[in-house]
């Protein structure tokens, strides 16, 4: 059964759907542009032929950034954080949140407008940057990780998934003599798995993104996270960001800075495009898991 | 709360013990889980927060909190008689601004228009692609940027023509905003629709049937059933963007911030990394952090009244 629609409902659609179609363009040329100019020849780059597709095609801008022992240590700094600083985080999402998903549990209002708060006023700057220092944290990896143990926010999501749980269950097992401990990590860790997933990739995504930490608290270059070292790389190239003196001859032969940095552009995205996927099918889950009110 | 009116999980029905302490004993376990997060929340979060007394202190790093000499208002005073301090004011106020009237209501308008597609793969498909920038980071999306808007080969200058004498777009003041709001919008539009595409997934179908049999066309059914059903969305996220009116997004700015744009460009938070972080300046860019906190504060106050005066909507 079809309505026959009036000539400004065809047109609206058609408009929209054009419109639409204009948003996901704008949003995937910039990156074509990117990976074409990455893939073409110095001559192609610096004559302003590279459109959307690679002109004079080679991989030698890649060549250079696998071959580059900086790119690799500041990604290697990355990969430890994103292992390390993921799995406190999680471990410390699940401890706060259990107890915190009883809602007989005396003090629990409290304690929840206690880390409300936290969200609405945040840590300024500067004593922020004198406590990682009182601490003794700058320069250290830790500073990086120890900060954003716990986020308020995935907290509150995963709070959210827990209180879904039966009690039934619970009451199961502790007749079964199981500890709180055992139960949070035999039971409820598991049950959960929907939840850790997204906050995993939630984390995970937000440690390799990690900007603002790094450059606050990270001076030393053996140290530098990938985005840091990335950032130094686009705006001021100098050499030993670029991979040593020795490669300065190899440079002004064969590379551009400009298709160098955006070999390294696209390296440093390809980790996150990887897990997309995944992310997709879980993160608006969680966005609006969290847009749900108790 | 009272405590003694509680339902108390199973297989712990004695209770001898009385008073709070019997009850903490009781639940222990639960108490001790939660000594790891709240000691968290109180060094990472508390302690920062009160930190800030040292805005009243002439603080110098070797004589420490307790040591350094009490000054009153002095930094704020000096702050407030910077020549510069007008210029970091309205930086920051303008680019707010036009996040508000120009990146603020993209998503929602992305959301009505995404909730007009009766084909689902293709709104799956837009999803898909306008989700993804989130995720990239801001250092991406400025090596994105730089590239597109490079004077000497760039995207940009290669489409207006000027492949030969480019214009150097991050250099120029007059650009400087309008590369902000657009890099922000192309990076969170997609995100930030997810929570208008929820209200509007939210509002009955059994709402527009009723309409149609009226005999309401697609502009009054959207006028009348899906712009009420978003507003308190849009109210939310409106009050809660102008607590924060001067924070106009330090990560993003500092990126694209150099010398050349600093007229248009410099704002509270990267004058404070400068000035405090750079130079040590400890005391005067804790002022202005106090400052911005009690701002946002007094604003959100008063634009929560109004809206629950006008629309309502209020976030408490």
């Amino acid at each position: 059964m079809r309505i026959k629609r009036s000539f400004a409902e065809t047109a609206f659609d058609t408009f929209n759907y054009a419109l639409l179609a204009l948003f996901c363009l704008a949003v995937v040329v910039p990156l074509l542009y990117v990976i074409a100019g990455s893939l073409s020849s110095n001559e192609a780059i610096t004559h302003s032929e590279v459109f959307l597709w690679p002109v004079g095609f080679n991989l030698n801008n890649y060549d250079f950034v696998i071959h580059n022992r900086v790119f690799w240590r500041s990604f290697g700094v990355t990969a430890v954080i994103v292992i390390v600083g993921t799995t406190i985080n999680m471990v410390m999402t699940l401890l706060t949140s259990y107890p915190l998903s009883k809602s007989w549990l005396g003090g629990r209002k409290p304690i929840l407008l206690f880390i409300i708060f936290t969200m609405i006023f945040q840590a300024p700057m500067i004593p922020m940057y004198l406590l990682i220092k009182e601490l003794h944290l700058l320069n250290s990896i830790w500073a990086l990780i120890v900060p954003g143990a716990l986020s308020a926010f995935n907290m509150m999501l995963c709070i959210t998934f827990m209180r879904s749980i039966p009690e039934e269950l619970f009451e199961a097992a502790r007749v079964d003599g199981m500890s709180e401990y055992r139960i949070l990590w035999r039971i409820v860790t598991p049950l959960s798995m929907p939840i850790n997933v997204t906050l995993i990739l939630f984390y995970a995504v937000g440690h390799w993104n990690n900007y603002l930490g790094p450059l606050l608290y990270v001076t030393d270059p053996a140290k530098q996270p990938l985005q840091l070292y990335l950032y130094n790389l686009i705006s001021q190239f100098d050499m030993d960001s670029a991979g040593g003196a020795a490669s300065v001859l190899e440079l002004s032969s064969k590379l551009t800075p400009q298709g160098l940095q955006m070999a390294t552009i696209i390296v440093a995205t390809v980790p996150v495009i990887i897990i997309y996927p995944f992310l997709q099918k879980h993160f608006i889950k969680g966005a609006l898991l969290g847009s749900v009110k108790e | 709360m009272s405590i003694s009116t509680v339902a108390k999980p199973g297989g712990q029905a004695d209770a001898p013990k009385k008073g709070i302490w019997g009850y903490v004993k009781r639940h222990r376990a639960f108490y001790l889980m939660l000594v790891p997060g709240i000691l968290y929340f109180l060094v990472f979060k508390y302690l920062p927060l009160a930190g800030s007394f040292i805005a009243f202190q002439d603080f110098n790093i070797f004589k420490g909190f307790s040591g350094s000499e009490w000054v009153g208002f002095k930094w704020f005073q000096q702050l407030f008689e910077y020549p510069n301090f007008g210029r970091l004011m309205r930086n920051t106020l303008i680019i707010s601004l036009y996040q508000v009237v120009f990146a603020f209501p993209l998503p929602i308008l992305l959301a009505i228009m995404l909730n007009e597609v009766r084909k689902m793969a293709y709104k799956r498909i837009v999803q898909t692609v306008l989700y993804l920038p989130h995720f990239l980071s801001w250092t991406i999306v400025f090596g994105l940027s730089y590239m597109l808007l490079s004077p000497t080969n760039g995207f940009v200058n290669q489409l207006i023509g000027r492949a030969d004498d480019g214009i150097a777009f991050l250099q120029l003041p007059d650009y400087f905003r309008t590369i902000i709001i657009t890099s922000g919008i192309w990076k969170e539009m997609g995100w930030n629709a997810i929570i208008f595409i929820a209200a509007l997934a939210g509002i009955s179908p059994s709402l527009y049937e009723a309409a149609k049999i009226d005999g309401a066309n697609r502009m009054k059914q959207f006028l009348h059933i899906s712009l009420p059903g978003l507003l308190p969305a849009i109210m939310i996220l409106l009050l809660l963007k102008i607590g924060h009116i001067l924070d106009s997004g330090f990560e993003q700015i500092y990126q694209f911030l150099n010398p050349a744009v600093f007229e248009t460009g410099d704002v509270l938070d990267t004058y404070t990394y400068r000035v405090g972080i750079l130079q040590g300046q400890y005391s005067i860019t804790t002022a202005i952090g106090l400052f911005k906190s009690l701002i946002g504060f007094v604003l959100l106050v008063v634009a929560n009244r109004i809206s629950k005066w006008t629309t309502g909507e209020g976030i408490y």
